[in-house]
């Protein structure tokens, strides 16, 4: 049996779900200059966000019908919490060395983990998440179970959307005026530190839609799942060229494929043998970024940075 | 009659480093004034504080009535001062049209934008040519177009230009110059931040020299133009 459909539709599944991490890395990235380690940690809480949604309501409810509230707790948490870690922890540090910053991110990701572990309850261990019940759709020779239906919908919605407001709203043009000059957009009037929250909500609110994709795919969420997930969307985001919108999902898909054909196939290559199965899956995303590094540093769609004459 | 800005005894300090050490002067509306001076006397620092990018540590700035101490960048737009930055700053990845459309962020009269965004290109064509062109691909005189344009867009009270003849060949500084003088000629209210004194004084009401942070001399820009230590230190004479 051919495997090759099935193993693009996982990558395109998963690179989708990395694509839309990788939007509030580049976002906040391309306006204030900051990896924001703690991004994935945005991502967890919107997955426990709608778990939680979902156990408040009432027991007999259908998925279907859950879902859209669910995702609005999930992006309301992952909002909330990505614009308190703006106003709270990165504000105060504006102007400060870059590494200030960065060390704070780090602190944040891992005190958001920790709380979740100690007060969201039963958290210690992974936290069911609910399950689409029913057969698994074919497309094109790939099997795709129900939940994933979901990111394969809504990922592009987002895009549609993002898209849509940056290039044509007056919100959006003051955006891309931030990201290029920041002092300069003040000076038109623009209010910068409103447009930087703006960026940290846009791009937790993607979070916070990844996160339901994430449990509706592996079925749980846990206190942990941020970390590798964050990374690897992180990876996307380089590799899309950090600062474009529009390379992050690029650079998520990218990715969610190579991952998702290095772990089928590396094995058959000669050699390599040792390398091949679901161990290594996440060797190859590093593995892609040391690459990128090295021979475009400025990602697919990056631009070089040559903007004054 | 009040000055539409006045500036007393304005300090302003990078970290211990004062760059500017108390500072007084006013600009009344009409008038062209230039502070003029070399490489570090404190002039682009006195421009960044007015226009609030830069917390002076002590004075008074007082614009049109208001006291501007304290306020956000986005406020004093919004009150009627416009900066055009050193170095022209401008959105590299936007074209010329979405360059001009933001210097116009604060306003909400449609009509009169796209009205004022022709007059710019009446101003200056080439602008209205390549008004779908990256504003990073232009030369280094017609980003100072641009910038200068973009600064208009707001309708401000007082347009602020940071060395707007910077880098560019004699004939285009001309040309600057001239806009300058035609803006005036309109009734622009003008504070012209220039190391080209020649250029600068000869259009200006008001000059004031300054020198590592302090203003040095003052005069109408015909007096300062024949000062004697003027033209030593600044016009290259002996």
């Amino acid at each position: 049996m051919n495997e090759l459909p099935q193993q693009l539709a996982n990558g395109l599944i998963l690179g989708a779900m990395y694509g839309l991490i990788a939007i509030g890395y580049t976002m906040v990235y391309g306006i204030v200059q900051l990896i924001n380690f703690a991004h994935g940690e945005i991502f967890m809480v919107g997955g426990f966000g709608a778990l939680t949604v979902y156990l408040a309501l009432p027991p007999g409810m259908s998925l279907m019908a859950a879902l859209p509230l669910m995702l609005i707790g999930g992006i309301a948490v992952s909002v909330l919490v990505g614009v308190a870690a703006e106003r709270f922890a990165y504000r105060p540090l504006r102007g400060a060395p870059r590494l200030a910053p960065l060390i704070t991110a780090i602190g944040l990701s891992i005190a958001l983990q920790q709380a979740v572990w100690k007060w969201y309850p039963d958290a210690k261990k992974a936290r069911v998440f609910p399950q689409f019940k029913g057969d698994a759709f074919d497309i094109l020779g790939a099997t795709v179970q129900r939940g994933d239906l979901f990111v394969i919908v809504a990922a592009p919605i987002c895009m549609i959307a993002l898209g849509f407001f940056v290039s044509k709203t007056r919100s959006g043009r003051a955006m891309q005026a931030t990201a290029q000059d920041r002092d300069t957009a003040a000076l038109m009037g623009i209010d910068t530190n409103r447009i930087i929250v703006l960026a940290f909500a846009i791009g937790a609110a993607f979070a916070g839609v990844a996160a339901v994709a994430y449990g509706l795919r592996t079925g749980e969420v846990q206190f942990r799942m941020g970390f590798i997930m964050g990374l690897k969307a992180f990876t996307a985001a380089v590799l899309g060229g950090i600062g474009n919108i529009y390379g992050a999902m690029l650079g998520g898909i990218v990715l969610g494929i190579a991952e998702a054909l290095a772990t089928a196939y590396v094995e058959f290559i000669p050699g390599m043998t040792q390398f091949g199965g679901g161990a290594w899956k996440d060797v190859w995303a590093f593995v892609l970024l040391i690459l990128v590094l090295l021979l475009r540093p400025q990602g697919l769609l990056g631009e070089r940075v040559a903007d004054r004459a | 009659m009040t000055p539409l800005l006045e500036v007393e005894d304005l300090r302003v300090a990078y970290g211990k480093i004062e760059a500017v050490k108390g500072i007084s002067f006013t600009v009344e509306a009409g008038q062209v004034v230039t502070l003029i001076g070399t490489n570090g006397a404190g002039k682009t620092t006195t421009l960044r504080t007015l226009s609030g990018l830069l917390k002076p540590l002590a004075g008074k700035i007082t614009f049109n009535g208001d006291i501007l101490n304290g306020v956000a960048p986005h406020k004093i737009v919004e009150r009627g001062l416009a900066h055009s930055p050193e170095g022209r700053r401008l959105f590299p990845r936007l074209t010329i049209a979405e360059n001009l459309q933001l210097g116009a962020f604060l306003r909400k009269d449609g009509n009169g934008i796209e009205r004022d965004i022709q007059r710019i290109y009446e101003l200056f064509p080439i602008l209205g040519e390549r008004r779908k062109q990256a504003s990073g691909t232009l030369s280094g005189g017609e980003q100072q177009m641009l910038a200068m344009g973009r600064a208009l867009m707001s309708r401000p009270k007082l347009l602020m230009l940071d060395e707007p003849s910077m880098g560019l060949s004699p004939i285009m500084m001309q040309k600057i110059m001239d806009t300058i003088r035609e803006l005036r000629s309109q009734g622009t209210t003008i504070l012209l931040v220039e190391q080209n004194a020649q250029a600068a004084l000869s259009l200006a009401d008001h000059g004031h020299v300054m020198e590592i942070g302090k203003i040095v001399l003052s005069g109408t820009g015909q007096d300062l133009l024949h000062d004697e230590s003027v033209r030593k230190a600044y016009l290259g004479e002996d």
